[in-house]
């Protein structure tokens, strides 16, 4: 796989995420020649974390399933995982890109038997539940992960859990001595699709996320929501693992905040809106959800589920910007605090949980893409400079929904094209 | 294609030599299942057993290959052998995996893997290696119906890709919405102030480019055809029609503002200083022409105090008016407000609102306009009523929580939103279609026998229903960008219009190459028709959901490979099974229900039928095997393409064969369908809901055909399903007709 051929009709992917995996797959379906750069172990980016999507309810990892069987069925796209894009140089429809690959410590032989994974003791943080449980060292990235491969945990290399995982193996795919390599790939375009990443809700500080356990983000709800979650789909809260059957949802936690993300994130109105339908889902008639909100900006379509949602009684709409959230020392209970501007009257509100619709940051800010590209005040790529072939997809370049971010995914698999077209065209 | 040789590849690995028997295995697929050569390896995919399969490809000529392994979802880069046909038996996963490690389950375990090199055997020598599609077209033409931003945008882009681009037009000059626009919503730092629309620089680019052709006063009188080869009778205005031929369609058709004259609560048309937002725009740029500031219509009065009605006309619940929201009128109506704020600070400016909708960087524009003195008030306008020359604006204020009036108003102007331009919505029934007020004009006259437009989603709009795959519409080779597809804004229209470029360049090289479109892509099979044995029963014709089959004039189906799919629903519609992919057909799954061994009445074994969409049922079976969930032993399941690809003769047979029950596991239906072709599950429970007629006929109870929704999350749920459709044949009884098969 590291011995990938690439020319400067190739088109380089960054970000095996849904917009990296689409524009990927739409510009070789074209007859285009990819190379996908994936940092984690497998593809699928934080759309794979997530139960259901929004206004459907229908599950992310079906899409997947779609977009990795056009993979396998496709020997254009070459896919490149634990890789990261450190360096590029040249110039449209001629770049080197330096790659550097971190040791899998697993080869190709890996028939996922799960072998290792029984053999080995140590546990780390699992971080496809956002580090809500523990795994063990050897692991599978999950249950769709593509390549279909497990990973050793860097930690235990060099201790006995490494060789006894080696030993487990039947298939000599357990390879103990590999090193980080790096390599350089020839491309014509680039396609930047880092997306993004949460907000650090403990800079939210009064809110409380690094002080109480019972304080949690939208992402991290997900996971609990999700049958192949921490807790099995069952939603339990962190502090004593209590049914959590009064939930608060909290929008705008980091964003429209010039103290923190001055953007809109655009999707958590949604995702809590969502999300309501989770605690319903779990609790039936028992389930209270509160959104305290400043604007529901359930766009065009959506304002359908929005209504929806409004229209179920075990659903509360607060306008209100939650001023501070304490904790019950004894029950672990959240407690809101703030104004109902509808009527300006202070409340303190109790609630099993606190979720906080947390805002979308780009999780490579555009002064760290080793490439020049045009930013917007968030680190977001906001556009191309003239003359080059670094073009932004998906949420590296806003905070986007999955639909729109698959959206952009294909309109910037058609710029690489152009460029590409291009070369091929001056080279015939 | 050469004499088929067979061969069966049987792996040791993963613990399957330790579960079963695989000399066994071996055995069977060399006596029963006639495999020419039958070898088996203890570690098939490793590169000494891939280059096992691949000599014997090359030096003994196999064709035909069984890979009885690990599962057909894994270590797809090892078997990838393109040139010969394969089935893959899930032993690991299927069986292994999914049945328990004790000595009483070993008899059973061994069965179910027999039994699947019996079926996978059964099937390769039924399948074929696609041919492709011999009657391709070639045409890499694109046609852009609509001279609008979007229109222009996507003309513009598949011409810097290389493509010719035929453009229609409706109007006498391009630019759409936004060449009436005076200005347009920034869409780059600082977004803070309204921004140049561009549109003339687009529409110039347009008219220089070479590759563009361009039809001005003209529509569309005619489409017929297919990817890589539709035709296209353009209309101008004076009567002249000229032919275009071209490979694939992007639908640009944009949207028609809402109705303000219904809108009597808020007076437009009572006063001519109530406008609509282009009105506004029209007063904005007719003043900017002068050098003037926006004067008032009535009487070119000066403008004090403006009055910004939000969401007229839209996200109501009456359903009097648009249910949704437009999602671009608040960042308008900041824009406009800036109009006046730019021009004189003084005036006053008030955007009245319920949720106010800047998303992303919106957000800073909507600053700007704080910062500059634009007031946003939460309420709900009641009415506006026209008083001597000025307007009273009554609402009621939702922070206040009371009902409260702006005098002296000088302009109003009514945010209301987009209807799309969709032409017919073919899913009506003509009874309604009559009854419309307006009637609607086809934007693109397709020659297809299930309409003339492409099929809607809601509320008119052209949409695709899948959040991963927003521009897979159900007519191949034709894309829907911009307002005509869901609300939206320019900057969005820009992005989604290149979006829709890329999809029409990718299905004429796609047709070229006589490749499926999503969500089968690179499938090189197509369905093939036995016409002598056909009864036009136009089955076919009505169900196939992307419109893909015509009629001729004997109402004989007419195919047109480079629109279908290759879901296979004209298959499972087809009553008289005439129609077949050369890797998947009715007998590709026929001959493996039959090949699997059934036991007599006494065994107290049951066998169960489980026919599972490959999309997602299937997948969460073997998750749950990944998951070491066990299930019943008596399940023989088979993946098929889509529920809608089930042929009912495949149920009777399994029942006629002796099997205890058959299990339909397919996608969600309804509203929130989840069937990655669109209907292929609805028809499927359509079909099975007619199945008890037969199986009264046959005698047998109507619980031994089940269907059921299966998510690829039902990872614990399915074995469930299972084990208690087992418990529940238990209960019934094995079938009376064991042993007639």
């Amino acid at each position: 796989m590291t011995q990938a051929v690439a020319t400067n009709q190739t088109i380089l992917v960054v970000g095996g995420g849904i917009s990296g995996v689409t524009a990927a797959l739409e510009a070789a379906e074209c007859g285009k020649d990819v190379v996908l750069v994936e940092k984690n172990p497998a593809l699928g980016g934080r759309t794979t974390m997530l139960y259901r999507y929004f206004p459907k309810l229908c599950h992310p990892t079906c899409g997947l399933e779609i977009n990795l069987r056009r993979i396998k069925a496709n020997p254009r796209v070459r896919v490149l995982t634990m890789a990261e894009v450190t360096g590029i140089a040249g110039t449209r429809g001629d770049y080197t890109a330096t790659i550097r690959i971190a040791p899998r410590y697993v080869n190709g032989n890996c028939t996922a038997c799960g072998a290792c994974a029984e053999a080995v003791e140590t546990m780390v943080d699992d971080p496809f539940n956002y580090s809500l449980n523990r795994t063990k060292a050897a692991y599978l990235p999950h249950a769709m992960a593509y390549p279909l491969r497990y990973v050793l945990h860097p930690s235990i290399i060099g201790t006995p859990d490494a060789e006894r995982a080696k030993a487990a193996c039947k298939y000599s795919a357990i390879d103990l001595d590999m090193k980080e390599e790096t390599i350089k790939l020839k491309a014509g375009a680039v396609i930047w699709a880092t997306g993004w990443q949460p907000y650090d809700a403990a800079k939210i500080q009064p809110y409380g996320y690094d002080r109480f356990a019972n304080v949690i983000t939208s992402v991290e709800f997900e996971r609990l929501a999700d049958p192949r979650g921490p807790t099995g789909g069952a939603i339990l809260r962190p502090s004593d693992g209590k049914q959590a059957k009064n939930v608060a949802f909290i929008q705008c936690a980091g964003s429209r905040d010039e103290n923190h993300l001055r953007h809109c994130s655009r999707i958590c109105c949604m995702a809590s809106l969502k999300q309501t339908n989770y605690v319903r889902e779990s609790y039936g008639e028992e389930a209270k959800s509160t959104i305290y909100y400043i604007d529901i900006r359930a766009i065009d379509r959506f304002e359908e589920f929005y209504a929806k949602v409004k229209s179920d009684p075990r659903v509360k709409f607060i306008k209100s910007k939650v001023a501070r959230i304490a904790e019950d020392a004894k029950t672990k209970d959240v407690v809101l605090h703030g104004v109902d501007t509808e009527g300006y009257h202070r409340y303190a509100n109790t609630h099993d949980l606190c979720v906080l619709a947390i805002g979308m940051e780009p999780s490579v800010p555009a002064e760290r893409i080793p490439a020049e590209v045009i930013a917007d005040s968030s680190g977001f790529i906001e556009a191309t400079p003239e003359g080059s072939a670094i073009f932004g997809a998906g949420c590296a370049t806003n905070a986007l929904d999955v639909n729109r971010s698959v959206q952009s995914a294909t309109a910037a698999a058609l710029r690489a094209i152009q460029v590409i077209n291009q070369v091929a065209r001056a080279e015939a | 294609m050469a004499d088929m040789k067979t061969a069966a590849y049987i792996c040791r690995g993963c613990g399957i030599g330790e579960r079963v028997d695989a000399a066994q295995m071996a055995k069977i697929a060399e006596k029963e299942g006639k495999m020419n050569l039958v070898r088996s390896h203890e570690f098939l995919c490793s590169a000494s057993g891939v280059q096992m399969i691949r000599d014997d490809i090359e030096k003994e000529s196999v064709t035909h290959a069984v890979i009885a392994a690990c599962s057909r979802r894994a270590k797809t880069e090892a078997f990838h052998f393109p040139a010969i046909a394969l089935s893959r038996a899930s032993i690991r996963e299927g069986v292994i995996w999914s049945q328990p490690d004790t000595p009483e389950a070993r008899e059973t375990t061994q069965e179910m893997a027999d039994d699947l090199v019996r079926m996978a055997c059964a099937e390769v020598k039924k399948m074929k290696v696609p041919a492709g599609n011999p009657d391709v077209g070639r045409n890499k033409r694109i046609l852009v119906v609509g001279g609008g931003v979007s229109g222009m945008t996507a003309a513009v882009e598949a011409a810097k890709a290389g493509y010719e681009v035929v453009l229609v037009e409706k109007e006498a000059r391009l630019g759409g919405w936004a060449a009436k626009l005076w200005k347009r919503v920034p869409y780059r730092e600082p977004y803070r102030d309204p921004a140049d629309t561009g549109i003339d620089k687009l529409a110039a680019q347009v008219q220089s480019d070479k590759r563009i052709k361009v039809h001005l006063n003209s529509t569309i009188a005619r489409t017929g055809g297919a990817p890589g080869r539709f035709t296209v009778e353009v209309a101008t205005e004076s009567g002249a029609v000229a032919a275009e031929e071209v490979g694939a369609i992007i639908q640009a058709s944009g949207f028609t503002l809402y109705d303000a004259t219904r809108l009597t609560e808020f007076g437009y048309g009572r006063s001519p200083n109530i406008v609509d937002q282009a009105g506004l725009e029209k007063l904005a740029r007719e003043a900017a022409a002068k050098g003037e500031p926006i004067r008032r219509p009535s009487d070119g009065g000066e403008v004090k105090t403006v009055a910004f009605v939000q969401c007229a006309g839209q996200r109501d619940a009456t359903g009097r008016h648009l249910p949704y929201c437009s999602g671009f009128c608040c960042n308008t109506s900041i824009k406009q407000a800036l109009y006046f704020k730019d021009a004189n600070p003084a005036v006053d400016t008030v955007v009245i609102y319920t949720d106010l909708r800047t998303p992303g960087n919106g957000e800073d524009f909507y600053r700007s306009a704080q910062a500059k003195g634009v007031v946003f008030t939460k309420g709900k306008v009641l009415s506006v009523e026209p008083t001597d020359k000025t307007l009273t604006v009554r609402f009621q204020d939702l922070i206040l929580n009371e009902d409260t009036a702006i005098e002296n108003v000088d302009l109003v102007v009514l945010a209301t939103g987009q209807v799309p331009n969709s032409g017919v919505n073919i899913d009506l029934p003509p009874e309604e279609q009559e009854k419309l007020e307006v009637k609607p004009v086809s934007i693109l006259n397709l020659a297809y026998r299930q309409g003339k437009d492409l099929p809607q989603l809601k509320w008119g709009f052209a949409d695709s229903h899948f959040i991963c795959f927003p521009y897979e519409t159900r007519r191949t080779g034709i894309y829907a960008a911009g307002p005509v597809r869901r609300p939206m804004d320019i900057a969005q229209a820009i992005e989604d219009a290149t979006g829709a470029a890329l999809k029409a360049i990718q299905a004429v090289e796609n047709a070229e190459l006589g490749r499926a479109a999503h969500p089968r892509s690179g499938d090189l099979s197509f369905p093939i028709v036995r016409l002598e044995g056909c009864t036009q029963c136009k089955r076919c014709t009505v169900e196939c959901p992307f419109g893909a089959i015509d009629e001729d004039e004997k109402r004989y189906p007419v195919f047109n490979e480079s629109r279908c799919r290759r879901c296979g629903t004209c298959m499972g519609a087809c009553p008289v099974r005439v129609i077949s992919f050369e890797n998947y057909s009715v007998d590709t799954v026929g001959s493996q229900i039959k090949a699997v061994d059934v036991p007599d009445e006494f065994s107290e074994k049951p066998r169960i039928l489980v026919l599972a969409c490959e999309n997602d049922a299937y997948p969460a079976l073997d998750m749950a095997g990944m998951r070491r969930l066990t299930y019943s032993p008596f399940v023989r399941v088979i993946p098929v393409r889509c529920l809608g690809s089930v042929n009912t003769i495949w149920i009777t047979d399994a029942l006629n064969s002796g099997y205890d029950g058959v299990m339909l596991m397919g996608c969600r239906h309804g509203e929130d369908y989840q069937c990655h072709f669109v209907k292929g599950s609805e028809l499927a429970s359509y079909r099975m809901g007619n199945i008890d007629d037969t199986l009264k006929q046959l005698a047998l109870e109507t619980e031994r055909v089940a269907t059921y929704e299966v998510a690829i999350t039902d990872i614990e749920r399915v074995p469930q399903l299972i084990n208690d459709y087992a418990a529940k044949i238990k209960e019934i009884g094995l079938s009376p007709l064991k042993g007639f098969g």
